[in-house]
């Protein structure tokens, strides 16, 4: 009798895996918003590479504090650069989106987007990030003369160049397929950053988790309160069961 | 008239005495007997009514931080997963319940369909039961669209242009729905009225019309018999047991382990991969970027598969249409002398299972951009779902039956 019914719910799970679409090949950030020096690294970046041009309009100083158990002096001294009030959102250093002298999009072209989201409305989103930070090379073709092979086209030039170094694309992504079946754009380093390439790929580990919990503060809340909420209820339902093969005792 | 005679006493004595407290309770609970031998299948029907209240209730607290405008909407939902105590549990009860409501629902409906429950004289708890299918539809895409996200603004677009495939009013009828030429302002209001005050009360009314008319004839069972044919000396059926307290323990147990689940997904994987919660549902509607592709939500897509596979888009539209009405008329397809899939032949088994199969194809089908081998198999599929109803006529009188027993039999 049960068959049916799980055979119904196989089906609906066995969808999600290939409702994935197509999309750039991406890299496995392997984030994990639990690991909370690999938030406070990322937060730190993002405040000194990021938050210049691209506010978090739905995010808050104070939650950041609380919820990567900064103080409210280490928040308002390393993290806000533009005067806020602790208990703001984070808004971006440079005026955007007004269109006026001093908008970003006199800068470059567009508005840059907030990034509150970005990890969520994405397809994949977290190993999105990180796979762009990775692959941004030199384009002179380009206005702000870099490209991007997971966004091509893209108007950011590479914030972290200084940290990564310079890389040249050498094989753009829809080349052949290399033995490993991996079909990706490859890269060289042409100039060496500030941090050795494992070190620079932690670094934007630690943005894309970031912007993970960003993108859902109540993550860390859910995880943690998830396992409670499953234990009470598995003990309710083995009282329930109990009770109902004590009344059902009767029935034949 | 005088006071009513109670054997209670006390408040529930007093409250006896003027309205019949103790007549409601024993006809539809304490008295209500219900066959002995349900199975797993006999869950979904409270459980049904279990997520009905779940999202009322956490509709009532999303409404009290929800701004129904175009452009707060999308902010005020992020406010409610960041800045509203338990907002975020609140949304994500409701979000994952409407999903859950869709999956206790069809297989609610499988099993009316497995075990005959539509067959003479319960045709009318039937065509009520459609009617909310119906109104659960309407009510579950007019929530998709409040929260104003990319999906919620191109899905109501898609949907709403269906109407403008109507030959005539179609192009006034889809101004007339929306209040303007896209969706907008206008739109997001009327539908969120809608959502929390029109489609709420007629599901509520509904709801208690479709209990009513089960309670007036009995249910059904996985054996397909009249418990009320074997009667007791005191006329209380031999099969039957009262609802209350069999059922209200065993349905305790079954919420236990609904709420199981329904706590996993709401904790661990609320977006349940891109299908609860799709991921460009999370960019706030642009009117000027259409997303790459746009689906509707897992449950409509059975019928949106079906509206792509037919070339026409005002036929597309009709056979959407029908899909849903033509199971009004299950009862009276259905020329079984057995209700029970348990004693029908082989015709039949294998004309449901095709059913289900298609159904879950077209399903999965929905959700892919469809290309041509997939748009071939949705148009099989089709003619599968509506040759199943089509042929039900026959397939159903000419079957074989085995004999039904006198009473019930117990599996478990």
């Amino acid at each position: 009798m049960i068959k049916p019914f799980l055979s119904v719910l196989l089906a609906l799970v066995g969808s999600v895996a290939l409702a994935a679409g197509p999309g750039p090949k991406l890299l496995n950030a392997g984030t994990n918003i639990s690991d909370r020096a690999s938030l406070q690294r990322g937060a730190q970046l993002y405040f000194n590479y990021c938050a210049s041009c691209h506010s978090l309009q739905y995010m808050r100083y104070s939650r950041l504090a609380e919820d990567l158990g900064l103080s409210e002096d280490q928040v308002m001294k390393y993290l806000n650069f533009t005067g806020a009030k602790f208990g703001d959102t984070i808004k971006a250093n440079m005026p955007v989106g007004t269109g006026d002298s001093a908008g970003g999009e006199d800068w470059f072209g567009k508005a840059p987007p907030d990034l509150s989201l970005v990890a969520r409305a994405r397809n994949d989103g977290p190993n999105w990030i990180y796979t762009y930070l990775l692959s941004f090379y030199p384009d002179p073709t380009r206005p702000v003369g870099w490209n991007n092979t997971v966004f091509p086209n893209a108007s950011m030039p590479h914030v972290m160049w200084d940290l990564q170094g310079v890389q040249v694309l050498v094989q753009p992504e829809d080349g052949e397929a290399q033995g490993d079946g991996h079909s990706g754009p490859t890269f060289e380093l042409i100039k060496e950053g500030t941090r050795t390439p494992e070190q620079y790929r932690q670094d934007a580990r630690d943005v894309a988790t970031f912007l993970e919990y960003v993108g859902e503060p109540a993550a860390l809340q859910r995880e943690r309160y998830g396992l409670w909420v499953l234990l009470y209820l598995l003990l309710f339902t083995g009282v329930a069961y109990m009770l109902k093969h004590e009344y059902w005792k009767d029935v034949h | 008239m005088g006071e009513r005679t109670s054997t209670m006493t006390g408040v529930l004595g007093w409250l006896d005495q003027r309205m019949p407290v103790m007549d409601f309770w024993n006809k539809h609970v304490g008295q209500y007997y219900a066959p002995k031998n349900f199975n797993v299948w006999y869950y979904f029907g409270s459980l049904a009514l279990l997520v009905l209240v779940n999202q009322i209730v956490t509709g009532i607290f999303l409404t009290m931080h929800y701004k129904p405008s175009a452009a707060e909407a999308f902010s005020s939902v992020e406010y409610i997963m960041r800045d509203v105590e338990w907002g975020w549990l609140i949304r994500y009860m409701h979000s994952t319940g409407a999903s859950f409501f869709f999956i206790v629902v069809y297989l609610h409906m499988f099993r009316a369909l497995l075990y005959g429950s539509y067959q003479k004289p319960r045709e009318l708890i039937w065509v009520l039961g459609v009617v909310i299918f119906l109104l659960l539809m309407a009510e579950a895409f007019l929530g998709y669209v409040l929260p104003w996200g990319q999906m919620s603004f191109w899905g109501a677009q898609v949907i709403v242009s269906l109407f403008g495939a109507i030959p005539v009013i179609g192009p006034d009828l889809v101004v007339f729905i929306q209040g303007d030429y896209l969706p907008s302002d206008s739109t997001i209001n009327r539908f969120f009225a809608l959502h929390v005050v029109a489609l709420p009360i007629a599901l509520l009314l509904l709801v208690v019309l479709h209990l009513g008319a089960l309670h007036e004839v009995g249910s059904n069972n996985p054996d397909g018999i009249e418990i009320k044919k074997k009667k007791d000396a005191s006329g209380k059926p031999l099969d039957g047991i009262p609802f209350h307290p069999y059922y209200t323990v065993k349905d305790l147990f079954g919420a236990g382990v609904f709420l199981t689940l329904f706590a996993f997904v709401i904790f661990f994987e609320p977006t349940f991969g891109d299908l609860f919660l799709e991921y460009d549902n999370f960019a706030p509607a642009d009117p000027l970027v259409t997303p790459a592709q746009i689906k509707p939500v897992w449950y409509f897509t059975p019928y949106y598969a079906m509206l792509r596979a037919v070339p026409d888009k005002f036929f597309g539209v009709v056979v959407m249409g029908a899909a849903v009405l033509i199971l009004f008329l299950v009862p009276w397809l259905d020329r079984s002398p057995v209700r029970s899939i348990r004693y029908r032949g082989p015709l039949t088994k294998i004309a449901l299972a095709l059913f289900a199969v298609s159904f879950v194809t077209l399903g999965y089908l929905g959700l892919q951009a469809g290309s041509e081998t997939q748009t071939l198999v949705a148009r099989i599929c089709t003619f599968i779902y509506f040759g199943f109803f089509a042929a039900m006529p026959f397939f159903t009188a000419i079957d074989s039956v085995k004999p039904v027993p006198e009473r019930v039999t117990m599996h478990d």
